[in-house]
């Protein structure tokens, strides 16, 4: 485990962005993905508490990981995890309590976020914190990406702005329902379409159909 | 009259109009995860309505005499208690009807993490339900979990035998459909302001 080189942990992190990016590919974490991305700085906000959380659990939970006995060690990743999301829920609250009001009850959500608690189960639980630390940055970021970009595309049709800043000018006629519910399902449906069709456009350039697990994994 | 209208209005409002998987994509992960199979994702809804039943249950008690001498243990105990009562009705479901339990299989741990619980927890705090209104809101929006999964596993059984284009098969058609089924179920809203 000690022989682990720099190389593998800047692999774990790495492998998140994109590779194994939680919402696109593994389609983890769905709730807060698309219940809170209708602008782009909610998404950040959201991104950034689960990315706190993440790497603050990690790093918890694989430094105890041989003290923590096998049969409860789903209830202490919750504790863990839930006392970490009060502390991001009371930071948010007290520095930025405007965007605290918007996500509402959707940060104390974050705890059943199964994103974080699948990688505490697949891998803090089994690697060293520095591995663990990597892998939980990666993943934490690699899922704000996918939310601010998911947040971006919507506010950018929804309110013709992004961060804010009105792009169009009067003349658009912004197409509201990207920034009501159904907006979410439909626009994170026609990305997962958009990255499907990439992808198979690259494999027939390339002439090979690369075996694929990845959407079995998702049904 | 008054309180039973008003109690109707709960379980419409968490049935139908603030359903809470189409508008609060809560419980997207059974949602997506179970709905292969219409008699699996029925059976699962009611899973969920029974550990939502229970939840309000325990969160009003916790309300009423825990949390005022501790706010910010909010979080955490809702999370144990929501915990424990999961494991309770694994076991239950086990002894009862093993058939169910290998259908659910590891879905019914995972009600745990099911955003949704939690959040009837949080809803009904913030909002000041009693018991007798949590119960019911907890029914409704349990309902209202089983409606929307009985009606995507049924457009996914229909799907399944359609000519689909099969690079659109898999996780975007269900997103895609559960866009138009949440657009569907925005019709609804159009209820509270008639009233």
């Amino acid at each position: 485990m000690s022989a682990k080189t720099p190389e593998s942990a800047y692999a774990e992190l790495v492998k998140g962005l994109w590779e194994e990016n939680p919402v696109f590919i593994q389609v983890l974490g769905m709730c807060p993905a698309l219940a809170v991305t209708n602008t782009a700085v909610n998404g950040l906000a959201m991104g950034g508490a689960t990315l706190f959380v993440m790497v603050m659990s990690s790093l918890m939970i694989s430094s105890l990981r041989k003290v923590i006995p096998r049969q409860v060690r789903i209830s202490t990743y919750i504790v863990v995890i839930a006392t970490f999301v009060t502390v991001a829920d009371m930071l948010l609250e007290a520095f930025t309590p405007l965007i605290h009001k918007e996500l509402g009850a959707f940060i104390s959500l974050i705890v059943v976020n199964c994103l974080i608690l699948g990688r505490q189960e697949a891998f803090a639980s089994k690697n060293t914190p520095r591995m663990a630390v990597a892998d939980g940055l990666g993943m934490g970021i690699g899922f704000t990406f996918a939310l601010v970009l998911l947040g971006g595309a919507r506010e950018v049709l929804g309110k013709g702005a992004l961060f804010g800043v009105s792009l169009f000018g009067d003349a658009f006629e912004p197409w509201i329902i990207m920034i009501l519910p159904p907006g979410g399902f439909l626009m994170l449906g026609f990305l997962l379409l958009l990255f499907a069709s990439v992808k198979e456009a690259k494999e027939n350039l390339n002439g090979s159909p690369a075996a694929d697990t990845s959407d079995e994994r998702a049904a | 009259m008054e309180d039973n209208l008003q109690l109707l209005w709960i379980f419409v409002g968490a049935l139908l109009v603030n359903n809470f998987t189409l508008s609060y994509f809560l419980g997207l992960c059974p949602f997506f995860g179970v709905s292969g199979r219409l008699d699996t994702a029925f059976r699962l809804g009611l899973a969920n309505i029974f550990v939502m039943v229970i939840t309000s249950l325990c969160a009003s008690f916790l309300n009423a005499f825990v949390l005022p001498h501790a706010p910010y243990l909010r979080l955490i105990s809702f999370i144990v208690v929501i915990a424990s009562t999961v494991q309770f009705v694994e076991m239950v479901v086990r002894k009862l009807s093993p058939v169910l339990f290998r259908a659910l299989g590891i879905f019914l741990p995972l009600i745990t993490t099911n955003c949704a619980i939690l959040a009837l927890a949080l809803f009904q705090t913030s909002r000041g339900y009693g018991v007798l209104e949590g119960i019911v809101f907890a029914l409704g929006a349990g309902g209202g979990l089983t409606l929307a999964l009985v009606l995507m596993a049924g457009l996914r059984e229909e799907a399944e035998l359609s000519n689909i284009p099969g690079i659109i098969r898999g996780t975007a058609m269900n997103l895609i459909i559960a866009g138009i089924l949440s657009l569907a179920f925005m019709g609804f809203a159009g209820l509270f302001s008639a009233s």
